[in-house]
């Protein structure tokens, strides 16, 4: 977590960036839209880099044209989850795809304790390292 | 200046040349902004036009249109000299009988609002009380706003929107469905207009029993039936559309048809001319077999003759046709 000042989770698309403004949001969303992915929105409080299965928000949302009302499902989770991270999914079901395009954060804790470093005594003098989130020392809904 | 503003947007609605406007700054330090621009920029004139020459009759409704035309472009123009009046409200109700083109209209509509820059995609999602309600608890909320979601951006229309509300039954989820289409309207404006139709007394018993939906709707537009005339004119309309025209013969036929079909239940007015036409080209392209004509030129092809129309049931029996 050198490069990572503040102890920010990254992940997906923008995470080292400043946070993604409503307009810019509606304009990834409107990108999005345009090339018909469905969108997704998920919510987790266990953060990892590498954690990719996070609960999903209502109902992935297909055939819309403007980004309004997925902004205001995002607010809604906001509103919702205000200590939890938020992201915005774009699916595309095209065949051989199948996956995601598109992922980034739109909502994150207001205190993100950050990561230590893990180090496991293996035989002789071996050692693996392993990252480990502060945050998840507590149980699930009291992380944050 | 707002009067004049106005004198010179609805002169251009009704097609008068009027000196073109320029930008200058007067000695008052005002400044005017060039109204024919903007005018032609937005384009709208093209959807007026469509609207007058697809639409036959329907005075009052075309002359509401225009005026809301105006009345926007007035308003954008207003907020570039920064003359805020809030966003309009623009949600609309529709009241006529069936057939009456509510539906056309309010696809035009969305194309003017999406011209002027009111919507941002100038959609149109037509939904009945089955798109909006749902069956179980629970179940009403996430349908409305799904429907809600797809329309935003663009146009709301609730066909028959009266049956959103069943006074008769207590349990009935439509309310929670009204609930949240009024909060809709109210915070999201700029997103999403809602045009609700249906017949103009039930319409108005919905109102009475929603007066919070009746506040929330500033343009109320009825939709008068039409004239024999105008039926006719429309009849020929939907002709022209796929390549048929009547003859001589065949059009004076159909007027009668008209005069006595109108006379009978369920008549829907513009549906009902094309279920009519619809029949006798059915009718046509059996009297061309039956016929045993050798060889049959384009104008027989195109042609519909007193005979497919007098072999209506509306002759006949004075009953409607069953198909």
């Amino acid at each position: 977590m050198m490069t990572n000042s503040g102890n920010k989770l990254t992940q997906g698309q923008f995470s080292f960036l400043p946070p993604l403004t409503d307009e810019q949001i509606s304009k990834q969303i409107k990108y999005a839209l345009k090339n018909n992915w469905a969108i997704g929105i998920e919510y987790t409080d266990d953060p990892h880099p590498r954690n990719t299965y996070w609960e999903m928000f209502g109902n992935p949302m297909f055939d819309l044209r403007d980004p309004a009302g997925i902004l205001m499902e995002i607010n809604n989770c906001r509103k919702i989850f205000s200590s939890h991270y938020v992201r915005v999914t774009a699916f595309d079901s095209t065949r051989g795809v199948e996956s995601l395009k598109m992922s980034y954060i739109v909502n994150r804790p207001k205190k993100e304790p950050g990561f230590g470093l893990v180090r496991q005594e293996g035989e002789g003098r071996l050692v693996r390292y392993t990252i480990h989130s502060y945050a998840t020392d507590k149980s699930e809904g009291e992380r944050y | 200046m707002k009067a004049k503003v106005d004198s010179i947007i609805l002169a251009y609605l009704a097609g008068v040349k009027m000196p073109k406007q320029t930008k200058k700054e007067t000695t008052a330090g005002q400044v005017s902004v060039n109204l024919d621009a903007e005018f032609r920029k937005s384009n709208i004139h093209e959807v007026l036009d469509k609207l007058d020459r697809e639409l036959i009759g329907l005075k009052p409704v075309k002359t509401r249109i225009n005026e809301t035309a105006a009345l926007l472009l007035v308003d954008r123009v207003r907020k570039q000299l920064e003359l805020s009046a809030g966003a309009p409200s623009l949600h609309m109700c529709f009241t006529g009988n069936p057939g009456t083109g509510k539906t056309t209209v309010a696809l035009r509509i969305s194309e003017i609002l999406h011209r002027l820059g009111y919507v941002r995609e100038g959609h149109l999602v037509s939904v009945t009380r089955d798109d909006l309600v749902g069956q179980y608890i629970g179940h009403t909320a996430p349908k409305t706003k799904e429907v809600i979601k797809k329309a935003m951006g663009g146009v709301l229309f609730i066909d028959e929107a009266y049956y959103l509300y069943k006074p008769e039954n207590e349990r009935d989820y439509g309310a929670e469905s009204i609930e949240i289409l009024l909060q809709i309207m109210e915070n999201n404006r700029e997103d999403l207009v809602v045009i609700l139709a249906g017949y103009k007394d039930r319409m108005n018993k919905f109102f009475n029993s929603n007066p919070g939906m009746r506040s929330r709707i500033a343009h109320h537009i009825d939709f008068p039936d039409y004239g024999v005339d105008e039926l006719l004119a429309i009849a020929n309309l939907m002709l022209a559309e796929q390549n048929y025209k009547f003859s001589a013969d065949g059009e004076k036929v159909f007027r009668e048809y008209i005069q006595l079909r109108m006379k009978l239940e369920h008549f829907a007015n513009a549906r009902s001319m094309r279920n009519a036409l619809d029949r006798a080209r059915l009718r046509q392209a059996n009297r061309l077999f039956a016929g045993n004509k050798k060889s049959l030129t384009k104008i027989d092809l195109m042609t519909l003759e007193p005979d497919d129309i007098l072999a209506s049931r509306v002759f006949q029996e004075g009953k409607l046709d069953d198909n």
